[in-house]
């Protein structure tokens, strides 16, 4: 698939550490990627957002509240609103929910502690941009975080379900879920990954561009990213 | 200069792991009689006179808490 | 500090000194002795001021001047091939092939983490990885070698969890993975827990930097954190509670470490290098700024003049002296040439970083110290010589003595091992362990010692580290080729973000196996360095350098230092036989608790080098039907080993026998078979022996094994002794053969003991296990023993 024409941006906030990783993820793609500092208001140049893991201003207030209000984010959200592809993983997820781009909050884990490990995730059907798997797909990525209990209350949670906004689940290696629940976290109905009604604006705790070049013996990651190129090209063309 | 005392704790309904771990370590300490436990933060705010008591409820409700999990309570001390 | 060309001399008359009533009683108060005073008042050639005394007892505290064991540590080479920076700098550095250098250096936080341990381990992350990219590298890797009391004690519990959480909360917010590292219990630890942090950083060769001070009239500057009272005396010398009776709550003994500023001095330091905006960069450690602004003026043969009232201050009323000392976290030390100021300034306000020029370096040789508060003409606080302060503290010749305990130890008769391990002879029983033999039925018959492995999986010493390690970000920067939980960490090296990521790569490993070097410190300290390297030589390595950290108790008693010493000997000599430059490293002394010291614990950080990370072996079982080989012989060897503590709750006996050549016969032998891909896996011999290496390598690959030993031991030593240069490789058929060959071709002794495959681990006449029993045994005990109530 030729990438012309679908640049990506991955912001920067003071903090971020997995950009660099998104961008080396995107690079190894063919994908074309460069940063956006968190002071830029100029998004013209860029079709599809990233916005990467890691501990923006520290987590200090609550994960993502500070980098919320990063002069970046409010271009952001105009990007979103006109319907372009925006992704969050791990700490872009939560300044995604802190922003209200996508409904929900993320809290402390379950027990705790900070968990990294590999986990199995299930596709669901959703109406998300990013991600061009069918339903029922396990795919096995890493999750990084201490905050990553996805919570909100039941009314968002029956909305989420039904305008097929849940995007991942977290499964066990089958693809089942056992009735209790298996999220690692605790996550509210086993919420590894949303979107918002539109589809366009995608937050995940996973990290798929850990999941991208094999190093960890994993490749599952690819498809995140190079399916959004199809659809970016579409709003562009519009 | 005014003295605020802003406490900010779990929505009613939002799991709170920290409280809920909290409790089942003085339980598993022997006190018996412990109904629940809530762990939030206090934050301790001191501004100009001229920053009114509608102020500080927006700073709470745009950056200080999310009222998505949170709710906050504003006492001037 | 407006004027560019202005140097200011210095006005040493017009210092106000203490008087020696006052001196005397202070110095004394501050560690320094009677002696050392006078050394003092012979240095400045009158008495000291009070900032003087404070910055002289720092600096010729143990921590900084290394007095008592500096003569001991020249035993250390530190040349060799690949050496781009020996001791003497914030880390060593070493080239790693392709252009590419990297820096590393291990330092011990023991103390400030007894106290608190979640602050006191971060704390200790943060530090060094500061050493790391003042050298220019940015962190790629932190490994920590961890001891603790055993877990049965809520203390302990307390104190593991806390360090744990600690180092966590900071290497993952810092993006900078933690691979590997090491942890062991023992009661011996109880009143000393020991927290020894790694740190690996990555650069271009001319990349390299140095905390050299030069160019008089350049700026001193700090960048960073605010300095507070925090952490004042935490390099060991106000151990005074006189000194000013309402200080305590002023101050708190252990630093908070803020890894948000860290991350950005990282992103901020690295960048103004790249830029060439900074001639020479250097972190504030241990005695703050005192310790770094000496230092820096003192390796470039210049002076420095320094305003206190420069330095942003966390809190009111600071005294001159206490912002020398304070040892607030996350702040760095810079001269920058004059038309680099405002670039500097500006790049670090992008960042959010404060950067606050706080004086000059001079052509003067001194360090002058001023409070720009007081009236011009008065405000020198401090002149002292640099090169002399830095370099002229005393150096000390403890008196050792053999301790009478080593004797004892080794006489210790061990012939009852054998009489009781061979009175079980049925499932699930052997002497000395009694748990009850719950899974005669499962485990099958014919297995006298089952309930030992039992024991020994779920020795704390033993069993998964997995607990530990899920709570630490080990894949962030996505070059972790190996992860936590095998014998090394090996990554991925290249500039990821340009896409520019080739095959090479770098393994490392901490090693020190404590009750060793408790019975024999010299042999114990060898084994930590043999350990280390065959760990490489397991992913494939070839050994490079290695750093180390000296965790003793109180030099000044004859036996501790005679430990010391052996340790030292031990430890260089075996690095002279293989070529090992020390590159690095830290003492850590007054590691006791109610008269009692710590084990002896030379911990050796190692690195090695990999040519191309597609050739790596692991430790686990990849297939059914592979060849099981023992590389190496062994020996009938109980002593000090696990067995022997878990089985009979004894510590006594010799540690098991190195032999370098064969050693170095082995590695070269297993280094060579991985590099050309013969290998499925290769896994190290250590705690709990053949039995335990057998065991983890089914457990993690999920695959049984068939074996027959027929060493003509005691069944007992044979799966239990830890005999030394012993590698459990497995082998696909093909490779059997060329495998062979080259073990013949090294003269290394060898034994085909057996097959991959099956669910269960079988050791004919001695051991079976199903594999899932072996699973729940070793993944599950860490979190049961640290979450038991």
């Amino acid at each position: 698939m030729g990438t012309q024409g679908c640049r990506f941006g991955v912001v920067v906030f003071p903090g971020s550490n997995c950009e660099q990783d998104v961008i080396s993820a995107l690079r190894h793609l063919g994908l074309e990627a460069s940063y956006v500092w968190h002071q830029d208001t100029d998004l013209s140049g860029y079709d599809a957002l990233v916005l990467p893991g890691g501990f923006s201003y520290g987590d200090y207030l609550r994960c993502g509240a500070v980098a919320r209000f990063s002069p970046v984010m409010e271009e952001v959200v105009r990007f979103a609103g006109a319907g372009r592809p925006v992704i969050g993983i791990c700490n872009g997820f939560q300044v995604l929910t802190e922003a209200r781009l996508l409904p929900g909050a993320l809290i402390r884990n379950r027990r705790l502690k900070f968990i990294c490990a590999p986990v199995p995730l299930r596709v669901e059907k959703s109406v998300c941009t990013w991600l061009d798997l069918p339903e029922g797909t396990v795919l096995t990525l890493p999750i990084n975080h201490n905050e990553g209990n996805y919570t909100c209350d039941d009314h968002t949670l029956a909305e989420l379900v039904e305008g097929g906004q849940v995007v991942l689940r977290y499964c066990l290696p089958d693809g089942t879920r056992p009735p209790g629940g298996c999220a690692p976290n605790g996550s509210l109905d086993d919420i590894a990954g949303i979107c918002n009604a539109a589809g366009n604006v995608f937050g995940l705790m996973p990290h798929p561009e850990r999941a991208v070049d094999g190093i960890s013996g994993c490749t599952d990651g690819a498809g995140f990213f190079s399916a959004v190129v199809a659809s970016a090209r579409e709003v562009v063309g519009r | 200069m005014r003295h605020y005392q802003i406490h900010v704790t779990a929505k009613k309904g939002i799991f709170d792991p920290a409280g809920t771990t909290a409790q089942h370590a003085l339980e598993n300490l022997g006190y018996d009689g412990v109904r629940g436990v809530k762990i939030g933060k206090l934050i301790e705010l001191a501004a100009d006179d001229s920053v009114t008591a509608d102020e500080v409820a927006q700073m709470c409700a745009r950056l200080l808490a999310n009222p998505v999990i949170e709710d906050f309570d504003i006492k001037e001390a | 500090m407006t004027n560019d060309t202005h140097i200011p001399a210095p006005v040493s008359d017009d210092v106000k000194t203490l008087s020696a009533e006052l001196a005397e009683p202070l110095a004394a108060e501050l560690g320094l002795s009677p002696k050392e005073y006078e050394g003092v008042v012979a240095t400045q050639g009158r008495l000291p001021s009070l900032t003087e005394l404070y910055v002289y007892s720092l600096m010729w505290s143990e921590h900084c001047s290394y007095k008592h064991s500096k003569k001991q540590l020249r035993a250390f080479s530190s040349t060799g091939k690949h050496v781009l920076q020996g001791p003497g700098e914030n880390a060593g550095v070493i080239s790693v092939g392709d252009g590419w250098a990297v820096a590393f250096k291990m330092e011990s936080h023991n103390h400030p983490s007894a106290i608190e341990p979640f602050q006191g381990a971060a704390t200790g992350v943060g530090g060094i990885v500061r050493d790391i990219f003042t050298m220019g590298a940015r962190p790629v890797a932190i490994l920590d070698s961890l001891r603790f009391g055993t877990l049965d004690k809520p203390r302990q519990r307390y104190l593991f969890d806390g360090s744990v959480a600690g180092i966590g909360a900071y290497g993952n917010c810092l993006g900078v993975p933690t691979v590997g590292g090491e942890v062991y219990f023992d009661a011996a630890y109880e009143g000393n827990c020991l927290i020894n942090a790694m740190a690996i950083g990555l650069m271009r060769e001319e990349e390299l930097t140095r905390a050299v001070g030069s160019g008089p009239g350049n700026h001193v500057v700090l960048i960073g954190s605010s300095t507070g009272r925090d952490g004042i005396g935490g390099a060991s010398v106000l151990a005074s509670q006189e000194f000013d009776e309402a200080a305590e709550d002023k101050r708190p003994a252990v630093q908070v470490g803020d890894p948000f500023e860290e991350k950005l001095l990282i992103e901020v330091c690295l960048e103004l290098l790249k830029a060439g905006k900074l001639v020479a960069l250097g972190d504030l450690g241990a005695a703050g700024l005192t310790s770094s602004a000496s230092e820096m003026a003192s390796r470039g043969g210049v002076g420095i003049d320094i305003d206190v009232r420069k330095i942003p201050q966390r809190e009111d009323g600071m005294q001159p002296f206490e912002i020398m000392v304070s040892e607030s976290q996350e702040r760095m030390l810079a001269v920058v040439a004059p038309e680099d100021l405002d670039e500097v300034a500006r790049r670090c306000a992008r960042w959010g970083v404060a950067c606050s020029p706080i004086g000059r370096i001079t052509d003067t040789g001194r360090f002058v110290v001023r409070d720009s508060d007081l009236p011009a003409g008065l405000d020198i606080v401090a002149d002292m010589p640099a090169e002399m302060l830095a370099s002229s503290a005393p150096e000390y010749d403890p008196a050792m003595s053999r301790p009478s305990w080593l004797d004892e130890l080794h006489e210790h008769p061990l012939d009852f091992v054998y009489a009781t391990a061979a009175g079980g002879n049925s499932g699930g029983d052997d002497g000395g362990v009694g748990d009850g033999g719950v899974d005669d039925a499962t485990d099958g018959a014919g297995a006298p010692f089952n309930a030992a492995l039992r024991a020994l999986l779920t020795s704390p010493n033993i069993c998964s580290r997995a607990w530990i390690w899920r709570q630490y970000d080990h894949q962030v920067q996505n070059n972790t080729v190996v992860l936590p939980g095998a014998d090394a960490a090996v990554l991925r090296i290249g500039d990821t973000g340009r896409g520019e990521v080739g095959t090479r790569g770098i393994a490392a490993s901490t090693d020190c196996n404590g009750r060793y070097c408790y019975l024999d410190p010299w042999t114990g300290a060898q084994i930590a360095l043999a350990e280390g390297m065959r760990n490489l030589a397991c992913v494939g390595a070839e050994p490079a350098a290695i750093t180390d950290c000296l965790n003793f108790g109180n030099p000044e008693k004859p036996e501790v230092f005679y430990c010391f010493s052996q340790a030292v000997e031990g430890l260089a000599s075996a690095c002279r036989h293989f070529g090992i430059p020390v590159i690095s490293g830290n003492v850590s002394f007054y590691n006791e608790s109610f008269g009692n010291a710590i084990y002896p614990t030379p911990t050796v950080g190692i690195v090695g080098i990999i040519e191309d990370i597609a050739k790596v072996a692991t430790s686990s079982f990849k297939q059914a039907g592979d060849t099981i080989i023992l590389v190496g012989e062994t020996l009938d060897e109980l002593g000090g080993s696990e067995y022997l503590c878990v089985t009979h709750g004894l510590v006594a006996g010799r540690p098991p026998s190195l032999d370098l050549k064969l050693e170095g016969d082995v590695q070269a032998a297993v280094r060579e078979a991985v590099r050309a891909g013969l290998l499925e896996s290769a896994h190290d011999c250590s705690e709990g022996g053949l039995a335990i290496a057998l065991a983890e390598c089914c457990v993690q690959g999920g695959i049984g094994a068939a074996v027959v030993l027929d060493d003509g031991l005691p069944q007992v030593s044979s799966l239990f002794a830890e005999s030394q240069s012993r590698i459990v490789v497995s082998v696909a058929d093909a490779g059997v053969e060329p495998f062979i060959d080259l073990l013949v071709a090294h003269a290394v002794p060898y034994s085909v003991i057996g097959e991959t495959g099956g669910d269960r681990l079988v050791v004919e006449g001695a051991l079976n296990m199903p594999l899932e029993r072996m699973r729940a045994l070793y993944e599950d005990t860490l979190e049961d023993l640290v979450t038991r109530r």
